[in-house]
Order: C-alpha cells, then structure tokens, then sequence
C-alpha cells in the first residue's frame, strides 16, 4: 500500500484536473497539465536519483497503451505490476479519466489518449532532468535501465549511434543494456567507447575463462554522498536473443556474484549502494529479498509503469515505465549507510504540457533529418486501435500475423511476445516509422518453414513457462508468441508440458494433430540459418497493398488462471 | 589469503587432473531418470542420510548452450586432516548417464571447490554429493533448464 506521501506525490501534480470524466480537448489538457506541476516534488536527503528504462530508441513523442492483461504467477498474483485496468486504480488511488490513469493503465485509453496527447519524447524527458538538475545541482545522478538503443527506425539504420548521440547530450551518468547486445560483439564496443558515461553490466562474462567484460560499478559523490551503482544486463539475452551475435558472452542472474559486488561497494566505503538492473520485476523482487545491502533497485526489461515504491526488506524498487513515457525521481536522505528518509514521484513525460528542450530537440532533428522522408511516408489508415502489450496477444501483433499468413502463404503464423512498439488511434495514420517501431531488430527475417504438431505444441509450452513458472528466475520476460491461424487454450498455472491445450487451426476448424506437419511463418528466428524476406518489408508491402487496416484483434486464445 | 579466481582454479584442477574421474562415456540412449540417479548415489553413500548444506552449487538458471553448461561448487570446510572433503559427485538426472563427474579432495587441496562443464539435452535436475571425512555425507539440488530460445521482450 501506498504510504501518504507517496500517495500525495502520485496525486499531487493531478490533483486539480481530475475534476471529471468529460473528455476535454487536447488543447485544453494541455493548458491543465502544466510543466511546473509535473515538476512538482518537495525535496528530501542529499541526493536525486533519477531513471528512465526501456525507452526502445524512441526520441520523438508517441502513444503508449499500458496492457490489460498481465498475469502474475503463485506470489505474485493480484500484486503490483500484475494488476491492471480499474483494479489498478483502485490499487493505487487513481481517478478515471485522470492524467494519472492515461498514463498508468489501458482504461479509457483512446478517448484519454485523444485528450491528453502523446506521451514521451527525449526532448521533453531532458527539460524535466534538467530543471531537476537546476533545482538539485551537485546531488543528481540519471540512470539509463537499457533497451535504449535498439526499437526504431532511424537506431536501426545508424546501428544505435543516434540513441548514443543523443544520451551523451543529456548526460546520463550511467547505463546498463540488453537489446544494445543484439548489434553484436564488435558494434557493442565501439559504442561503448563512443559513451561518456559507463556501460554497467556486472553479470556479463566471457565463455572461456569466465572473466568480467565489462566494468560492473562505478562510484558516484553527489550531495556528500558516495553513491555505488552496480548495473545488471539482461540476464537471459544469449537465450532470448540470437546467441550467434555475442557467442563469447555469457550472461546470468549470477546471485553470488552480485553479493559478493554489493559487498565489495559497501567494503569501499559507498553509503549508498544502487543496483540497475534489467532482470525484469519478478525476478528483481526475488532478487532484492536474497542479495542483502542494495539500497535502491531501479528494474526495467518488463516495462512495468509502478507509480509507488515497492519495498522489499531494506530495499526501494522502482520500476519506471518504457519508451520515454516515465521519468522516475527518488530523494533520499542518507545516514550511517542507510536510507532513512525518501520522496518518490514515476512522473508521467506528457509531451504536449511540456516545452520541448531546444538542445537535445536540436540533436534529435539532426539524426532524424537524413531520414525524415521514409520516416513520414505514409503506407495505410488503421480503422482500429493498434497496440503490442498484453501476455496473450495484440492488435498490432494480430496484423503482422495477418501479413505473414497472406505474404509467406502459410497456415499459421508466429510473431514474438516483445514488450516494445508505440501504440496507434484509431482513424490513425501508418507510417514506415510506426511499422519499424515494431518490428527494427538485427535479425528481422520472416522464415517459413514445416513445423509438426507436436514441435508447436514444445514452442508454445517453452514460451508460457518462460512467462508463468512459478520461481521467477526462471522467467525470461517477454510476452506468449502471438498466433495467427490457430487458436488454443492456456492453463498458467500447470507445470511446463501440460499448460497449452484445444489447439485448433482456424482455416479448418480441426484439431492440430500432433504428427502432421503445416506451413508455419514467423520472424525473429535465434537461428542464423532462417531464410526469408525482412518482417519489416513483409510488413510494409502488406499495409501498402491494403491501405485500410479493419478494426479488431484476433482473441484465439482463452485463458484459465 | 587472496580468494583464487576461476582460471587458478581450472589451473589447479588441471594439475590434479588424475583425481578427476570423468563419467562413463558408454552410448546409453535411454535417458536416466530419478530413480536411476537415486540407484547412482545409493551405490556412493550406502545407507548413510544425505544432508542438506555446506554444498553451494553454481549452476545457470537457464542454459544458454545445453551442449557445453558450466558448474561449479564449493563445499564449506577447513580442509584440515580430522574434517576435510573426500569428494565431490555431480549427477545429471535428465542425461543417459547421470553420473558427470566425480571429483576427489585431500587436506592440501586447500579448498573443496572446483568447476567443469557438461552437456545437458533437456531441463533437469544437478545434484551434488559430498563425502567428508567424518563419514557423513551432503547434497545439493538445483534444476537447469534448456529451452528452444527466442522471444524474450
């Protein structure tokens, strides 16, 4: 439960705009939301820790649907972040059709989204970091959570150097990764050595002689206070993520291993010991209750908006939100080594009530400019509302299914649970920009290939127990692959081998058999071997060749929980 | 003391390597099971209790290549001549032949801690056995998963 500061905080900047359901323009969010009251904070401690996590390459204002379903499993059931929509609310004390409640769940999303605008924007995020800046000057440290260079367009083409351009300018202090891995070995480097802060990635070791590679904490003074911040890469990349790109690295929860670093920080005198992780909550929230001595634990990779601190034992663990929509600010007071006093506020970045800073809105023009043209071109109009999260399935998922089906002729498509990709409205148009928000990856080949029965029966159990296993270290996060010509039914609570039942291949009605084997295209194949046209261009020719996308999603999967 | 990193370790293992007893290599095809594994270890302890502790065993949660994992462990002991660890067996559950290795200690060993890899072809169970000198007799149980890979968010 929420304290009443934080309640206070969460409903502070809010308070006076909520004053009812009727949707009022855009314009009039605007001049209702205000740049100073999502500023407003009373200050606590000696130092401002802020975070962003998860921002997906995003530089320029979006939608972003929040899911509406996100199933917890054995003791995280009905707990932050797994509840959702009005439950929510309810939680955490937010009223419908508040700002508070477009930013943090899918209620009401397109009506709040029509009202209160995109969300997000590099631009923006730099004006609140550096009023905070202003206001807290020598006490701030900005933490980067990772997946930020790789999730658009214009990262893709420039192999993530606009997302390193663009970090440096705001001055982030440092960062730890995951997606970064998928431009390989030799490109992690060279942009490593392009940044002017650290690449933190603690768990991260070489296959051969298990040695570090890269530096795993880096110590900050800020406000008299000696701050150690710890970071933690994704720890199942080689297994969500083609192994063939980083083959001499490997990766791991590495309990221990943290332990012994937390000690190691607290042995070197750090008073305040902060670990950035990219675990995923779950795991995070397993991780605080056994790795003793982390003060506070910011946790991206599930791109879980928790608008209060979530305490486990000692520890403060924020989970901020993704692609720009959230900026996290935690003041603490430190004594003796310890916490003994915080303010928290997960401040939504509302793009329209917030003036854009000319700097980084300068180098953000710049690196989009030689691609500006593709960027804007304009393939269709969707007739429906079009978004990625959710455990089961998405509308957008639901269309790249379509496409694969109709392009690479096959009778059930696969397209992966990814978290990441902005939302479109209703009557909005698609761009070769939003098209690449979902699908820009290093290894974008759309297969097609003969799968048995029973192979995609393994496929589907593999993925559900990486969501639903009962421990979290054994969760990889993500989403279920989303299916398209098949339906099923899912039992999540059932051991790995029993949880995926009734599946049916739609064109005919009939039982998937388990020794026969069907036409099965999908894309992001860990595989080097796949062969195949980019899901991007699939993708892009199928929009183009329809121009009206038709509203509503496929829901060909039923749920026990 | 400094504690040794992993390459001394695999070093000295290296130089003791004909304590080091590598597991039968014997084409097995059908895949060992708990029983089986239960039978392996019964053949080791007899009809001593298996303990819990002592044993950390450091194993992924998930492996990012079944055909080569890598295990380590370490036993808490002062590895002085009246309580020190004879040896250390790992058994892989899931695999034709659980037995994976078996690793042999005396009081100069130092420490009873040392590291290999394995292969594993599906999710399963490694369990650690450890004989002190005393007689009595430890385990450890952790499940690794092997997994088609893919997806992750």
């Amino acid at each position: 439960m929420l304290d009443r500061r934080q309640f206070l905080q969460v409903t502070a900047a809010t308070a006076a705009l909520t004053g009812g359901l009727a949707p009022i323009s855009r314009l009039a969010a605007a001049q209702r939301i205000s740049q100073d009251d999502l500023l407003a904070f009373t200050p606590v401690g000696q130092v401002t820790l802020l975070n962003f996590t998860d921002c997906h390459a995003q530089l320029v204002p979006l939608f972003y649907r929040e899911p509406s379903v996100n199933l917890g499993v054995g003791a995280a059931k009905g707990r932050p972040p797994h509840i959702t929509g009005r439950d929510l609310l309810t939680h955490f004390g937010l009223s419908s059709g508040s700002p508070a409640a477009y930013a943090f769940s899918s209620e009401d999303f397109t009506a709040l989204a029509r009202s209160y605008g995109r969300i997000g924007g590099m631009d923006r995020m730099a004006t609140l970091i550096k009023a905070i800046r202003a206001e807290r000057p020598g006490r701030t440290l900005l933490l980067d959570g990772g997946d930020t260079w790789q999730g658009s367009y214009t990262a893709l083409k420039t192999r993530g150097a606009d997302m390193v351009e663009v970090m440096n300018a705001m001055g982030v202090d440092a960062m730890t990764a995951h997606w970064e891995f998928t431009y390989g070995t030799d490109r992690v480097k060279e942009l490593k050595d392009q940044l002017n802060f650290a690449f933190l990635a603690g768990n991260v070791r070489d296959t051969e002689w298990e040695e570090d590679v890269f530096q795993a904490t880096q110590t900050f003074e800020r406000g008299g206070v000696k701050v150690a911040v710890i970071g933690q890469a994704f720890p199942y990349t080689p297994v969500a993520n083609p192994r063939y790109l980083i083959p001499d690295w490997s990766f791991g929860i590495r309990e221990q291993l943290l332990a012994k670093r937390v000690r190691q920080a607290r042995d070197g005198g750090a008073d305040l010991v902060v670990l950035l992780s990219h675990n995923g909550f779950d795991v995070d929230k397993k991780l605080a209750g056994r790795v003793k001595g982390i003060d506070v634990l910011f946790s991206g990779h599930t791109h879980d908006a928790v608008p209060a601190i979530v305490k486990i034992g000692d520890t403060l663990m924020i989970a901020s939100g993704s692609h720009g929509k959230f900026l996290a600010r935690l003041d603490v007071e430190v004594k003796g080594g310890r916490v003994v006093d915080y303010g928290f506020r997960l401040i939504p970045v509302f793009a329209d009530a917030i003036t854009p800073d000319p700097e980084i809105a300068a180098v953000i023009a710049k690196t989009r400019a030689p691609y500006e043209k593709e960027l804007t071109r304009v393939l269709g109009k969707t007739e429906g509302l079009l978004y990625r999260r959710g455990n089961l399935n998405g509308t957008f998922d639901d269309l790249i299914c379509d496409a694969l089906l109709e392009r690479r002729d096959a009778e059930i498509a696969l397209s992966p649970g990814f978290r990441w990709g902005a939302s479109l409205l209703p009557g909005q148009e698609i761009t070769v920009e939003d098209v690449y928000s979902q699908t820009a990856i290093t290894y974008p080949t759309a297969y097609r290939n003969n799968m048995t029965g029973a192979f995609l029966k393994e496929v589907l159990e593999d993925v559900a127990d990486n969501l639903f296993n009962p421990d979290p270290y054994y969760q990889q996060g993500g989403d279920m692959v989303r299916v398209g010509g098949m339906s099923y039914h899912m039992d999540i609570n059932k051991a790995i081998g029993q949880r995926i039942s009734g599946m049916t291949l739609l064109k005919t009605g009939a039982r998937i058999e388990a020794s026969k084997e069907y036409a099965v295209a999908g894309w992001a194949s860990v595989n080097p071997d796949a062969e195949g046209p980019a899901i991007y261009d699939l993708v892009t020719d199928y929009i183009a060749a329809r121009k009206q996308i038709p509203a509503g999603g496929h829901n060909n999967v039923t749920v026990a929980e | 003391m400094t504690a040794l990193s992993r390459r001394d370790v695999l070093r000295l293992s290296g130089a003791g390597a004909a304590a080091f007893v590598a597991s039968s290599l014997l084409p097995n095809l059908a895949a060992a099971d708990a029983a089986s594994t239960a039978a392996a270890i019964k053949k080791i302890i007899g009809s001593k209790t298996l303990q819990q502790g002592r044993i950390t065993l450091e194993l992924p949660q998930i492996a990012e290549n079944g055909n080569t994992v890598p295990v380590g462990f370490e036993v808490q002991s002062p590895m002085i001549g009246a309580d020190h660890v004879k040896a250390v067996h790992l058994f892989a559950e899931g695999n034709p032949e659980p037995s994976v290795a078996s690793i042999r200690f005396s009081p100069a060993s130092g420490r009873a801690k040392a590291a290999t890899r394995m292969r594993l072809a599906k999710t399963q169970n490694i369990i650690a056995v450890a004989e002190m000198s005393d007689g009595s007799v430890y385990m450890a149980k952790t499940e690794v998963k092997v997994t088609i890979g893919g997806c992750g968010g």
